[in-house]
């Protein structure tokens, strides 16, 4: 009785994931014919609320891809992979204070702000390392002009809020 | 030892770090990327109801047709009427000796032109409207009397030759934005006998710059003619130019001779040429084809007697007409009453089909020739369409416009269709970018692209996205509200227990049906409506902080809901009625065209208030209402808004 429960309960879910996906993917598909360029793909699971790492990201679209890669990812392949995802709540995004305690971490002094290069070092020598583009892109909204830093905890409120 | 602990220390820390640094990176990027679909979907919000205002507009035309087609009974019933409908100045047209009884003051310290013209009164335009002034009505007639002469002499498609060392740049929609033409000629300098252009349609409407746009391309092409090729749009058209702004922008700045400015428009707007071929390979137009493109016939047809292309020929006495010979008798045009007249003054249906597919197509991934549902006119042409057409003619690519792109350019169909669009920014600031493509045989095109922003500095990118977001949003509530009796009665049909909630489900397929907007309503919920923690819609959330102001507090809301859904096609209508743009019609004119509308729009309100309103309002002048008045008193007031009235304003 439970268990048909369950499955009833998963089944409505999965209808909703579907259509979710569906939505998420046609505003990326412009020619309207079921398929989305792999470039946008990573745009597409992160605006269903995953996060997945660059890595991750990688691994995913190794699974949608066609054998021979085409450069485009077509629907049929990417809805059941994307379900699961979705199913099993993975890729979770980061909450605000794991995130304001990795900037404390690059803040050992405690100072409150990170200055324009320590930010550009961190985000472009280390880790999953930033593009030029997503570098700038990042400082245009993150950087305080007067004092050339970056205030970490008010940038987090500003982006959070704006998320909401 | 000693080593050992400071480097595993600084390991410990460099790995902390590395950590801290993914953290940072994979929330940037989760967040980038919220960003840029909200873009995406702000932009399908703008696409869909402007494509949808464009079918709004096709229908508009339907009307038109429909009166035409009962202009006897018409006649019969309300004589007043019909001269008013089909009086049609057409003798003042050619007058050309009018402009030259204009005065230019010396007080006048905008732009002089001076005849013939050369390129240093290019640069002079592109300086007086830097600094925004205005032509003087008396140079814009001379401007627009010289292009006209010369566009006649002009075939309906041009065929460049390009070489290695002249290469051509192409341009898509402008729409009217002043500043994006003025980055082009910056950035690719201006057009001369080495640097050639194509100008692809839609120069006007929506932006406000519309006519300093065509004074500076129609004087590029005065000094230019062999260089600088123009293109028609699907808005070099007399009736998009009244509901999508071009119409008001004259009017607003030639206060006494705009009325001469549009008539002359309307026919320079018929004999901008269909098209150009380059090197035989590259065929450039406005919107698309079909599966019936017959360029043959596109070259031979005698392109002028489009007036307007929503103003389809009309069939006499039930027969088609027909190209063999000239049929004597009664003729009518959409604009005039002629006895003893030819029916070679229209194209065939055929013909006028040719040219709408041509305007007003789009390209999409599904094989085959659709009508295009989209935007009311035209087709959707697939992959398979654009090999047999090219293939026909030996061509090897099409370049179109039409679409606004986020990037400012697409290709699709296999490289063979490119979709170049130079309006940057065209929704609003941050929607899209705008760009020009470079081609010269032998080699692939080359693509520029850019986004011109007022400020020195870009806005970050959430504050762009947000003021994108919001306009968009705020565009979609209005679409709501102006539907939402029948929305309320859709929601209430679903809500069998009366709760007031709906299922996510429910709710995204009752708006799209009757709003008839392809969106993804699932994730614009939020922006719309109110949800429960069980996951459930208030539907009636979305109405609470937005209403249609009244003009007169005892009318019903159904009958106010409509004429403000309507207010752009009303508009039009007493626009075309009031020939003499006086900005007044009659009682009778009104409560006729009313009765009209509803029996063709099939719109079922109560209109026995009608009159009371009119009166109520006190719009009357002697009997006559001032409809801009009228039209105007309908507006959506957002209540926790700064502006308090809808930004989507009568045209």
């Amino acid at each position: 009785m439970a268990d048909d429960r369950d499955r009833e309960g998963t089944e409505i879910a999965v209808a909703e994931f579907h259509k979710k996906i569906k939505e998420a993917f046609e505003v990326f598909d412009h020619e309207s014919n079921n398929t989305v360029d792999v470039r946008e793909i990573g745009t597409i699971i992160r605006s269903l609320g995953c996060c997945p790492s660059e890595g991750e990201l990688h691994d995913l679209i190794a699974e949608v891809e066609e054998e021979e890669p085409t450069g485009y990812i077509r629907f049929e392949k990417f809805l059941p992979v994307m379900t699961e995802v979705l199913l099993e709540r993975r890729y979770r995004p980061i909450p605000e204070d794991i995130l304001h305690r990795a900037f404390e971490v690059l803040d050992p002094a405690k100072r409150g702000f990170l200055s324009k290069e320590e930010l550009i070092k961190y985000m472009t020598e280390v880790g999953e390392r930033f593009s030029q583009e997503e570098m700038e892109e990042m400082l245009s909204a993150a950087i305080d002009p007067e004092s050339n830093s970056i205030h970490y905890k008010d940038y987090i409120t500003m982006m959070v809020v704006d998320e909401n | 030892m000693g080593c050992g602990t400071s480097s595993s220390m600084k390991d410990k820390k460099s790995e902390k770090a590395l950590k801290a640094a993914l953290v940072i990176q994979n929330w940037y990027r989760g967040h980038s990327a919220q960003l840029k679909t909200r873009q995406r979907y702000a932009l399908t919000i703008f696409q869909s109801i402007e494509y949808a205002d464009e079918q709004g507009q096709l229908e508009l035309s339907n009307f038109f047709s429909f009166m035409l087609e009962n202009y006897t009974r018409l006649l019969e019933e309300d004589s007043e009427l019909v001269t008013h409908l089909f009086d049609s100045n057409i003798q003042d047209k050619d007058r050309q000796d009018y402009w030259v009884l204009i005065d230019v003051p010396d007080s006048y310290c905008g732009p002089r032109l001076q005849f013939p013209l050369t390129f240093t009164d290019i640069d002079l335009l592109i300086e007086a409207f830097k600094q925004q002034q205005i032509l003087h009505a008396y140079y814009v007639l001379e401007v627009l009397f010289e292009t006209k002469k010369l566009l006649q002499q002009m075939p309906n498609f041009t065929h460049i030759k390009t070489s290695p060392s002249k290469e051509i740049t192409i341009c898509g929609d402008l729409h009217g934005k002043l500043d994006d033409l003025f980055l082009i000629y910056y950035k690719n300098g201006l057009p001369s006998v080495s640097n050639p252009y194509v100008f692809n349609g839609d120069f006007v409407d929506r932006g406000k710059n519309s006519m300093e746009i065509l004074m500076i391309l129609f004087v590029s092409f005065l000094v230019y003619p062999n260089d600088l090729h123009l293109n028609r749009g699907n808005h070099e058209d007399f009736m998009m130019n009244m509901r999508y702004g071009f119409t008001n922008e004259v009017l607003h700045k030639y206060k006494l001779h705009g009325k001469k400015i549009l008539q002359v428009l309307e026919d320079i707007y018929t004999w901008l040429p269909i098209g150009t071929i380059i090197d035989n390979e590259i065929l450039v137009i406005h919107g698309g084809i079909s599966e019936s493109t017959d360029l043959n016939l596109l070259h031979r047809i005698e392109r002028n007697k489009l007036k307007s292309v929503l103003m389809p020929p009309i069939p006499i006495d039930g027969d088609h007409a027909t190209e063999k010979g000239n049929k004597v008798g009664t003729t009518i045009t959409a604009r005039g009453i002629r006895t003893n007249g030819s029916l070679s003054e229209q194209l065939t249906k055929h013909e006028w089909e040719q040219v709408i597919d041509i305007l007003w197509s789009d390209p999409r991934g599904k094989r085959g020739c659709y009508p295009n549902t989209g935007r009311g006119g035209g087709c959707y042409f697939g992959p398979d369409i654009t090999s047999k057409i090219l293939n026909k003619y030996q061509l090897k690519m099409l370049i179109r416009s039409h679409e606004c792109k986020p990037e400012g350019y697409e290709i699709c169909h296999d490289g063979k269709v490119i979709t170049v669009f130079s309006a940057s920014n065209y929704y609003e600031e941050g929607s899209n970018r705008g760009a020009y493509i470079r081609v010269s045989s032998g080699t692939p095109p080359r693509f520029f692209q850019y986004q011109v922003t007022r400020a020195t500095c870009l806005r970050p990118l959430y504050q762009r996205m947000n003021a994108v977001e919001s306009r968009a949003i705020r565009m979609l509530k209005e679409r709501m509200i102006s539907q939402k009796t029948d929305l309320i009665r859709v929601f209430q049909l679903q809500d069998s227990s009366k709760s007031g909630k709906l299922s996510v489900g429910q709710w995204a397929f009752s708006m799209e049906n009757i709003l008839g907007l392809n969106l993804p309503w699932r994730s614009l919920s939020s922006h719309l409506v109110t949800t429960d923690k069980d996951g459930n819609i208030d539907y009636m959330s979305s109405f609470q902080d937005i209403h249609i102001q009244k003009p007169v507090k005892e009318v019903q809301s159904t009958l106010i809901e409509t004429v403000y859904r309507y207010r752009s096609d009303l508009q039009i209508i007493f626009n075309v009625i009031d020939s003499n743009h006086s900005g007044l019609i009659s009682m009778e004119e009104f409560r006729s065209i009313w009765k009209l509308f509803k029996s063709h729009y099939r719109v079922c309100v109560d209109d026995s208030q009608l009159d009371e309103l009119t009166e109520r309002m006190d719009l009357n002048k002697d009997g006559s209402i001032d409809f801009n008045e009228f039209l105007k008193a309908f507006y959506v007031v957002h209540k926790f808004d700064k502006l308090s009235k809808s930004d989507t304003k009568v045209a």
